[in-house]
């Protein structure tokens, strides 16, 4: 992905920064410029997620994307946040350890790179929240 | 709005084909299903292309005036060309387009087809051009792939309904012995269960043979108003619905991960349009882009109830002589998925059974088929019902 379209979605990503309707109160992550709920009748403000949530579902990546090659394999996940928006993340676990309905939390990681003099690209990943 | 007929079919070999062309591909398909309808070049009023990603497989974009150049409908007839995309299911939009275009009124006689070359680049960059179909900036930056996108909706079926990863390769092994009967198809060959375990895993629970493969391919279709069709055909089929629904781009976001609600709409669409239920369909051609795919398909669109897709598979229910045969022609699995042919190839597969010329793999007394083709993990469905009465 070019520098440029990372760059524009970096607050979200390293601070998961979403949207919420204050007409039909739902949580968007990522952000989006209109409510697909209520529509045009809707009013939309930045929202800074907690980022504590739930396993959906998850896969263990062995044929890895781009980017990820040297991570493989990995857990991937659905992940469901308290508030009520759900994302896809890697999450930081030992592949045996992974389950559905297992609670995580955010932690802050090294996505990926654009090769070896490419940008490296930080974000919001997950990790199992064990206190919790 | 009119009656449309399909009154000509072409399929090329589905495959790794090193020795054709892009270009070579589409005509063979186009000509062929010209040459099958009896029809010549300049009654043709239009063409609808499905394709995917010709600017990431072969560097090329304006594929509906190469197609039409090459041809041989563009530098006299100057007939228009339109590609039309919807990531996987762009042939079966292509088909639509066509379908809607003749039943308007607004012209007569139409090529729907759909072409890919997917193997003119490695299987990297052939995945990354896949991977554009779903939500490149919050799947696939997050370390998503389109494998692992079905695996995630494999995963939560397998623990919400209790699917086992041996009903998943039941789908596989049985798709595998369709293709084994069906000429074009990429896969001859039988496999077991065993062959899907031993195989290496791509995303846990799917091994490779619970994926459909890279393929180059083009099918071609001409359509026709019902009403003249018995003047180029003794055989023409009908277009009884063509329906198409959208959902989220992104899985994530999804009222259910185990079901395709654009699957579910477009279904529902098209039996309302047929005036006809899941019953009545004889044969169907659903998007098994991968072996869980094929599970929520015959759920979503009725087949079976919701969650018992993989136990149906496992006793027979959808192969060639069960209740209600699926993917007689090998499906995306074995007779390959050339991305923006599949959509078309489904429904030349369709008219073959209706026809009654399939061969070993034929249904008996088949008198209504279906072709359902998705875009993405789900975010396009498109359904049509086809029959050879009127």
């Amino acid at each position: 992905m070019s520098v440029v379209r990372f760059w524009r979605n970096q607050v979200n990503r390293y601070n998961l920064e979403g949207t919420h309707c204050n007409s039909c109160d739902e949580y968007f992550y990522p952000p989006r410029s209109m409510c697909p709920t209520c529509r045009r009748e809707g009013e939309l403000e930045s929202h800074r997620f907690e980022g504590k949530g739930e396993i959906v579902t998850y896969t263990i990546i062995h044929s890895a994307a781009e980017g990820f090659e040297n991570q493989s394999p990995y857990p991937l996940a659905i992940v469901k946040l308290d508030e009520g928006a759900s994302l896809t993340s890697p999450i930081v676990a030992d592949p045996e350890e992974m389950y559905i309905g297992m609670r995580v939390k955010p932690v802050f990681r090294k996505l990926g790179e654009s090769g070896d003099k490419g940008m490296i690209y930080y974000g919001t990943k997950f990790a199992p929240d064990k206190n919790d | 709005m009119r009656d449309v007929a399909i009154i000509g079919i072409k399929s090329t070999k589905f495959g790794e084909l090193w020795d054709y062309s892009f270009r070579d591909i589409f005509v063979e398909a186009g000509l062929g299903a010209i040459k099958d309808a009896g029809i010549s070049g300049d009654e043709i009023n239009g063409l609808y292309v499905g394709n995917m990603s010709g600017g990431q497989f072969v560097d090329q974009e304006h594929i509906g005036a190469l197609i039409a150049d090459y041809s041989g409908l563009a530098r006299n007839l100057h007939i228009p060309s339109t590609r039309v995309e919807a990531a996987c299911a762009s042939g079966g939009l292509a088909l639509r387009q066509g379908v809607m275009s003749v039943a308007s009124g607004y012209q007569d006689f139409v090529v729907a087809a759909g072409v890919e070359k997917m193997t003119d680049v490695n299987s990297a960059a052939a995945s990354s051009a896949l991977a554009a179909a779903s939500d490149r900036e919050w799947e696939g930056i997050m370390g998503a792939t389109f494998p692992g996108l079905y695996a995630m909706i494999a995963k939560k079926h397998i623990h919400k309904y209790g699917t086992t990863s041996e009903q998943l390769a039941d789908v596989a092994v049985k798709n595998h012995l369709n293709g084994s009967m069906n000429p074009i198809s990429q896969y001859k060959k039988k496999i077991t269960r065993e062959s899907v375990f031993n195989s290496i895993m791509v995303a846990d629970p799917l091994h490779i043979f619970d994926c459909s493969p890279i393929t180059d391919g083009a099918a071609a279709l001409v359509l026709a108003p019902a009403e003249v069709a018995h003047e180029y055909t003794d055989n023409p089929i009908y277009i009884k619905a063509s329906a198409q629904a959208s959902d989220t781009i992104a899985l994530h976001d999804r009222r259910d991960i185990t079901t395709l609600d654009a699957t579910v709409a477009a279904g529902k669409r098209a039996y309302d349009m047929a005036n006809l239920k899941p019953d009545d369909i004889d044969v169907a051609e659903v998007h098994d882009c991968f072996t869980i795919a094929e599970i929520c398909a015959i759920e979503d669109l009725g087949f079976v109830k919701k969650g018992e897709g993989g136990k149906y598979t496992e006793d027979g229910y959808t192969a060639v002589n069960g209740q209600i045969p699926v993917n007689t022609s090998g499906g995306l699995k074995s007779c390959g998925h050339p991305v923006g042919a599949t959509g078309v190839k489904q429904a030349v597969e369709i008219v073959h059974q209706l026809r009654g010329e399939a061969g070993k793999r034929q249904v008996e007394n088949a008198e209504i088929g279906m072709t359902h083709n998705v875009g993405g993990s789900g975010a396009t469905a498109v359904v049509h019902i086809l029959s050879n009465k009127r």
